[in-house]
């Protein structure tokens, strides 16, 4: 495949019933491996997982079926979700089609890939900390992270689960939000989707590009990280904003200092837990054992040494962090502490937003690494996600659209707006009168 | 690990707690990252207690049969199985 976008390379045809008049009738869709697809290897972009083949759909994949989409693979990831250039994947990195030789973000870097490089119309992703923004930010593309609770999780393997939605990729906000139409909604098997209450009958019919009397905040703090020239570019489409009728003002979100420390601390735990399951018993590898394990395997050596053998480094170390952020002694110091830090996220979210309508800033701090820049420093990574991860945290909606490109490199930079919860077609609105 | 001395053998430890075998050189990587990265964690200390309000509400659904999957499709994926059940290594 080009650019190693997709790691299985397998057509799903949509409902034969719906093809002909679906609202996604026609289109072609990428699906992010860590989406079941019923009958089709769904690998999470990790060896642990590279044989398995669900026996059932994601309830986002039964919704495209029936709106007559076609999918048209399971697009290349960072493994497990945990990283943001799609470089963990146990079946090597994807090429930015929008920046070659560079990442395309992560973690769902092949569906912003696929989307960007035409070898889809649309893309599902998923954003546990900005998984979806940040590749949409370095692909070109739009990338919405719906509010917690719109989408439904249900068939989507899970890492940090009280922090993820599924949500859409398009190469235009009105496409995105059309692909949003058929996913969002409650759903019996996922206890923690809402009905959302609307303004009009389809995200889609709010892609207007009307921002006259927009109010816009912009936090202070997520631009001081940033690099000169992405705070350049984002300037240049505020200002086109408010040519457009717009208005913005600064505020301050004093908690969103500490917001990455919390985040990882939280999504590490909540992995360390989820990640139980990958044992090598019900699903994975065999455990390559001495002879028989009737007589020479014990469960715990086994078990450990699938895990040796099936987990890449970056999710060994978010399994042990969270691990140990959870053990006897530390609990207080570290998870209690970051779930303190959540709440206050959200209460200077909400105080920001009662002065606003939509709060910008640069969607990632910088513009795309170049491939193999930034494998070495972990935490160097985790930092970068300084602007997408707050909003996890507050469980609020946001989309990512192209601001235009650096002066300084010529690559892309993207626009983040947040909204308050279930707001995803004020976000819609606006972001489209940057097109 | 302590906050101050993260040491190989605290490594070791939290990997047998999360049953993840390392090699050695895993241990030696780890320890020095895990220590920055535990030391930028110790920022949450300067976050204020923050009072919590739980708007939580409880999903309830009538317990009733429904299908599910059946035997063959659950341990489709499995590598080994015997007389229709999950075979594991021995638990001891």
């Amino acid at each position: 495949m080009v650019d190693n976008i997709f790691i299985t390379d397998e057509r799903i045809e949509g409902d034969e019933v719906a093809d002909a008049d679906g609202p996604l009738a026609g289109r072609t869709v990428a699906v992010k491996d860590n989406i079941s697809t019923k009958g089709v290897a769904t690998t999470c972009g990790s060896a642990m997982l590279e044989e398995y083949v669900p026996p059932y759909d994601a309830t986002v994949i039964s919704r495209l079926k029936e709106a007559g989409a076609t999918i048209v693979g399971k697009a290349n990831m960072d493994e497990f979700g945990m990283g943001s250039t799609t470089e963990t994947s146990a079946f090597g990195p994807t090429d930015n089609p929008a920046a070659p030789g560079h990442v395309p973000g992560g973690s769902s870097g092949g569906s912003a890939a696929a989307v960007a490089a035409g070898e889809a119309d649309l893309a599902l992703g998923s954003d546990t900390g900005g998984s979806i923004r940040c590749p949409a930010a370095f692909c070109g593309v739009v990338g919405i992270k719906p509010t917690y609770g719109l989408v439904s999780r249900y068939g989507l393997v899970a890492y940090g689960n009280s922090l993820e939605q599924i949500g859409p990729f398009g190469e235009t906000v009105e496409d995105a939000a059309a692909l949003l139409d058929v996913i969002a909604g409650p759903d019996e098997r996922d206890a923690t989707t809402r009905e959302a209450a609307p303004e009009g009958e389809r995200y889609a019919d709010a892609a207007t590009g009307d921002v006259d009397g927009l109010t816009i905040g912009v936090p202070t703090e997520l631009l001081e990280g940033a690099d000169e020239d992405v705070v350049d570019t984002f300037w240049d489409a505020i200002a086109d904003l408010e040519d457009q009728g717009a208005e913005y003002h600064e505020v301050s979100l004093p908690s969103v200092e500490h917001a990455v420390e919390a985040y990882y601390v939280i999504a590490m735990s909540e992995a360390s837990s989820n990640l139980a399951r990958f044992d090598g018993v019900r699903y994975g590898p065999e455990a390559e054992t001495e002879g028989d394990v009737d007589t020479g395997g014990n469960w715990n050596e086994t078990f450990s040494q699938v895990r040796k053998d099936g987990f890449g480094d970056e999710v060994k170390r978010r399994i042990l962090l969270g691990t140990y952020a959870l053990s006897a002694g530390y609990h207080d110091k570290y998870y209690k502490k970051a779930q303190d830090a959540r709440a206050w996220v959200k209460q200077d979210f909400d105080e920001a937003l009662s002065e606003a309508d939509v709060l910008a800033s640069p969607t990632m701090p910088v513009t795309p690494f170049e491939q193999g820049e930034s494998l070495d420093d972990p935490l160097q990574m985790y930092l970068a996600d300084a602007n997408t991860v707050p909003v996890n945290l507050a469980d609020l909606p946001a989309i990512s659209v192209p601001a235009g490109e650096s002066d300084a490199d010529g690559l892309p930079v993207g626009l983040q707006l947040v909204g308050p919860a279930f707001g995803e077609e004020r976000l819609i609105r606006a972001a489209s009168a940057l097109e | 690990m302590s906050d101050d001395a993260v040491n190989p053998e605290a490594v070791r430890h939290v990997a047998e707690l999360a049953r993840v075998d390392l090699d050695d050189e895993e241990v030696e990587a780890f320890t020095g990252q895990f220590a920055d990265i535990l030391e930028y964690f110790e920022t949450l200390d300067e976050v204020p207690e923050v009072e919590r309000e739980a708007a939580l509400t409880n999903v309830m659904r009538p317990d009733e049969e429904r299908d599910s999957l059946d035997r063959e499709e659950a341990l489709r994926n499995a590598p080994e199985t015997e007389d229709g059940f999950f075979k594991g290594p021995n638990v001891s």
